[in-house]
């Protein structure tokens, strides 16, 4: 039997190449969609084989890795990527944000700033922003091509007359560089503004539709709206019930079956690193040491 | 206290250790074999290599026996592994003219050069559960000629001396073919990348697909012109020492559908075709492919595309099982963060609502 | 001093210098030349097959010519042939300076959007970003096409036959377009709708100095609206003139014969 046998990354240099290029051009062409030859991964399509093509492509043996899942590197999609690469590439693994210099990402963008020596990659399911609005891939690149926008326009438009407010609360899309709307992958809206004009390198995968895009840094990212129906961020208006931060995205938990909610940071790494410096919520009594001691992983 | 929820590394080596002591099962019937795979499951193998794209047999019995015989995840291993593996260059084209065959049938005409043989096939069997193979079967020796050495020429070529069927589309020497594993697919797509597209495709989807023509969703009047099974040899042109090399032989299904003719009045009318071909004996999804070929060419052809099979970028968009698979059960994981952005609003569109409808109802209250 | 805009009204805004288009060996417009003129309403007629929908699809850009061109005067008084002009142009041309009002509303209209969507999407398009000033200017005009602005939010699936016409006319002239291209725009509506719908383009057509072409084989219509009228049979106008002269005085026999068919005493 061919007894497999893998490369550095688990991807051959061949392809880490092509990748490459699908990355260079996203980059030089801020919110364009490029499209790749996305391989088969040993991983399922929508479970962020994307993402972890472009982090295989662009990944040293020096680079220091990080992992989140709903902004979490505890969820097991996140643990299960993070242990593909440190098998695959033997990479230094963190759940620090600033430590990393690679961070792969769904659904969220840590709530810790990102530097000029970081790589954010973010695991896209759909990167078409116009799709559900317009199924045809030809078409819609051909409204691309043109910066022909108006129809995203008339969904906003609806969702106020409908609504009293444009009602997307993730994937709200955002103009790249006053040309190109993306789709910023499904993060919460909160997550919109910390994209613009951001040090880091921002990459987006999406394999199973085979596309690669890219903010490069310090790049003009535009949450959609209208004059009188700004933008707004949202956030549930509590603080954190672990490390009492009021500026971080919160999950929200259900305590019981009687209505009993609490709302903890969403971003692990932040909430124990300011638990860790002495901030304690409403229901963490215990100091940080203990709690993680507590823990079922110890 | 509350304390997050952790311990997912943990979680995920139990459910991996228990997966594994669920595929071995009771323990105390004897472990199953590739070669029992291999032999006795040998269409589920097929399969797997078809769909896999990957011609190997003992790596399709593995992945089977690994993914507990769900023949949709088995693909997905095929695939992963293959993506990895290095390519030096593409075989030269495979003469199905020249297949040794063990199974050849043709709904178009009563007899044929080198005849029908029907070989291994369920088709004429009733279906009846059989008693007998619940154990310690054993067959009758098959019924053996001496292997024919009359010529077995495909029914197409024998209409397409006349005329009578159109000539398929030569490609240009030294074009390359398109291969959509290696660059992006891009609409509309030339029918090297299609075949390619159909030739992996899920069988459950294109014979959906192909039924779906002959039910009049884009119709296209098929004939069976001739199914053969057999195999072929794979031969590799070696640039340095300047001519082909044998590799090896394969066993292949193709299918070549003869359908609704064309003409106009510059244009004497024949027959068009539509192709299918596959690893392994696999004439469900040749057929089907087949069909699904031939619905796909209508914008070629001048014909009005309005039904789903006609659809390229419908069908080629979700005829891959592993990408479908894959996204249906990304579902699964957790969606925890975006729930909760939707939850704030829902419930932000609720308040409002409820104010709004408020000031009568505190008017009613002071009245 | 120079009256620019009366100046600018002497100019065409739209000429076609020899067109011919044929789908294989049918000619379906041979030889198609005229001038139409700012604020100038011309109505082409003729039966089924005359050619008469081809020719608008190929002044409106739509399909190209086999032979002979268009050309269009822009907003800068730039004459343009319509076949040198890129995508993006020529889509733009389309939500901006033309307007194009279909037969059947499903094709000019977003079916499932709202009322109010359909008619700003145009605006939204060219850069507004307001949605007060957009929904404001969409109410105007539902008004001013006589449909109830408290339906503003239905969309049109939900709306008659007639009043769908008319909020695809709406959509259409939110931008001012300078010319109009219609095809059957009364055809599939009952007589009284018709007549209505007739009523209020004219208005609008008079109101907004608009140009327009209009394709119908109801000589009604083309009593009606238009300045001018071209008879075509077999691909080819065969008859061309003031619309009363030509409706009330024709020349050719064809055209007698029409005139006399559908036009009762």
């Amino acid at each position: 039997m061919n007894a497999p046998a893998y490369n550095f990354a688990y991807l051959d240099e061949q392809t880490k190449r092509m990748i490459r290029r699908a990355i260079l051009k996203a980059i030089a062409i801020p919110g364009y969609q490029v499209p790749f030859a996305s391989r088969e991964m040993p991983m399922p399509y929508g479970w962020g084989t994307g993402g972890v093509q472009v982090t295989a492509a662009i990944l040293g043996p020096a680079d220091v890795l990080k992992v989140i899942d709903q902004g979490s590197d505890d969820t097991t999609n996140a643990i299960s990527i993070r242990k593909f690469f440190a098998k695959t590439a033997g990479v230094a693994t963190t759940t620090a944000t600033e430590d990393a210099t690679v961070i792969q990402t769904r659904h969220r963008i840590p709530e810790t700033a990102l530097s000029e020596n970081q790589v954010l990659v973010y695991q896209v399911p759909i990167p078409e922003p116009l799709r559900f609005l317009e199924p045809r891939e030809t078409e819609t690149r051909r409204m691309h091509a043109l910066a022909e926008y108006g129809l995203m326009h008339v969904k906003l438009y609806e969702d106020i007359a409908r609504f009293g407010h444009i009602a997307t609360a993730y994937a709200y899309p955002v103009k790249v560089n006053a040309r190109y709307v993306m789709d910023p992958s499904p993060t919460p809206k909160f997550d919109n503004p910390k994209m613009d004009n951001c040090p880091a390198l921002q990459l987006f995968g999406a394999g199973r539709e085979k596309r690669i895009y890219a903010i490069p840094p310090y790049t003009q990212v535009v949450s959609l709206d209208f004059d009188d129906h700004p933008f707004e961020p949202y956030r549930f208006n509590a603080p954190c019930a672990l490390c009492a931060a009021e500026d971080s995205y919160l999950d929200e938990i259900v305590t019981d079956d009687k209505g009993g909610r609490m709302f903890v940071c969403s971003d692990t790494d932040y909430c124990e690193s300011r638990q860790a410096a002495g901030h304690h919520g409403s229901l963490s009594a215990a100091p940080y040491k203990e709690k993680a001691q507590g823990g079922i992983n110890g | 206290m509350y304390v997050a929820v952790k311990g997912g590394e943990r979680a995920i080596e139990n459910a991996h250790r228990l997966l594994a002591d669920k595929r071995r099962g009771d323990q105390s019937v004897p472990e199953i074999t590739l070669d029992q795979i291999s032999e006795q499951l040998g269409l589920a193998v097929d399969r797997v290599m078809s769909e896999g794209s990957l011609y190997d047999r003992e790596l399709a019995a593995l992945a089977i026996k690994q993914a507990r015989g769900d023949l949709i995840e088995a693909i997905f291993l095929v695939r992963a592994f293959r993506a990895t593996l290095p390519r030096f260059g593409a075989s030269e084209p495979v003469d199905t003219g020249a297949m040794r065959v063990q199974r050849r049938v043709s709904s178009t005409f009563k007899d044929i050069p080198g005849g029908q043989i029907l070989g291994p096939t369920f088709d004429y069997t009733h279906r009846l559960l059989d008693p007998a193979l619940a154990q310690g079967f054993v067959p009758e020796a098959p019924a053996m000629a001496d292997a024919s050495t009359a010529p077995t020429p495909r029914v197409t070529d024998i209409l397409g001396r006349d005329g009578l069927i159109e000539s398929s589309p030569q490609a240009e020497d030294g074009a390359s073919v398109g291969d959509l594993t290696r660059e992006p697919l891009n609409f509309p797509a030339d029918r090297d990348l299609r075949l390619q597209n159909l030739a992996r495709g899920d069988e459950g989807f294109l014979l959906a697909m192909g039924y779906s023509t002959q039910r009049g969703y884009g119709r296209n009047h098929p004939f069976a012109g001739e199914i053969r099974f057999g195999e072929v040899e794979v031969e590799f042109l070696a640039e340095d020492v300047g001519f082909a090399v044998p590799l090896g032989s394969i066993e292949l299904t193709e299918c070549q559908m003869v359908n609704q003719f064309k003409g106009s009045a510059t244009e004497a009318p024949c027959f068009t075709r539509g192709y299918g071909l596959a690893f392994g004996q696999s004439e469900r999804k040749t057929m089907s492919m087949a069909l699904v070929d031939r619905a796909l060419r209508a914008r070629e052809l001048g014909e009005e595309a309005l039904a789903p099979a006609q659809d390229e970028e419908f069908v080629m968009s979700h005829s891959d099982n592993v990408q479908a698979t894959g996204f249906v059960e990304h579902l699964k994981l957790p969606h925890y963060v975006d729930f909760q952005s939707e939850l704030g609003l829902l419930r932000k569109l609720r308040k409002e609502f409820t104010d709004a409808q408020a000031p009568d109802a505190m008017k009613e209250a002071a009245e | 001093m120079v009256d620019q805009a009366a100046l600018e009204n002497d100019q065409p805004l739209l000429v076609a210098t020899s067109i011919s288009k044929s789908f294989g060996r049918i000619a379906a417009c041979r030889d198609v030349s005229f001038a139409l003129y700012p604020g100038e309403v011309l109505a082409i007629v003729g039966e089924s097959g005359s050619g008469k929908s081809t020719l608008l699809q190929l002044l409106s850009g739509q399909l190209a010519a086999s032979a002979g061109h268009v050309s269009y005067r822009m907003r800068d008084g730039v004459a343009r042939d319509l076949a040198s002009l890129g995508e993006a142009e020529r889509r733009f041309l389309y939500r901006t300076d033309w307007g194009f009002v279909h037969q059947d509303p499903a094709q000019g209209l977003r079916m499932a959007v709202s009322a109010g969507a359909n008619v700003g999407e145009r605006l939204m398009a060219v850069g507004w970003n307001h949605y007060g000033r957009i929904r404001e200017t969409a109410s105007d005009w539902l008004t001013r096409v006589e449909i109830d602005t408290a339906r503003i939010d239905d969309a049109p699936r939900t709306y008659s036959g007639g009043m769908r016409q008319r909020l695809q006319i709406a959509r259409n002239l939110v931008t001012e377009p300078r010319l109009v291209f219609m095809d059957e725009p009364t055809g599939g509506l009952d007589v009284s709708v018709q007549a209505r719908l007739l009523d209020l383009l004219r208005s609008l057509v008079a109101e907004l100095q608009l140009a327009v072409i209009i394709v119908t084989h109801d000589l009604a219509v083309a009593r009606l609206l238009s300045h001018r009228v071209m008879v075509m049979k077999g691909g080819r106008v065969i008859e061309t003139g003031l619309t009363d002269q030509v409706l009330d005085d024709p020349r050719e026999p064809y055209t007698q014969l029409l005139v006399s068919s559908i036009l009762p005493p």
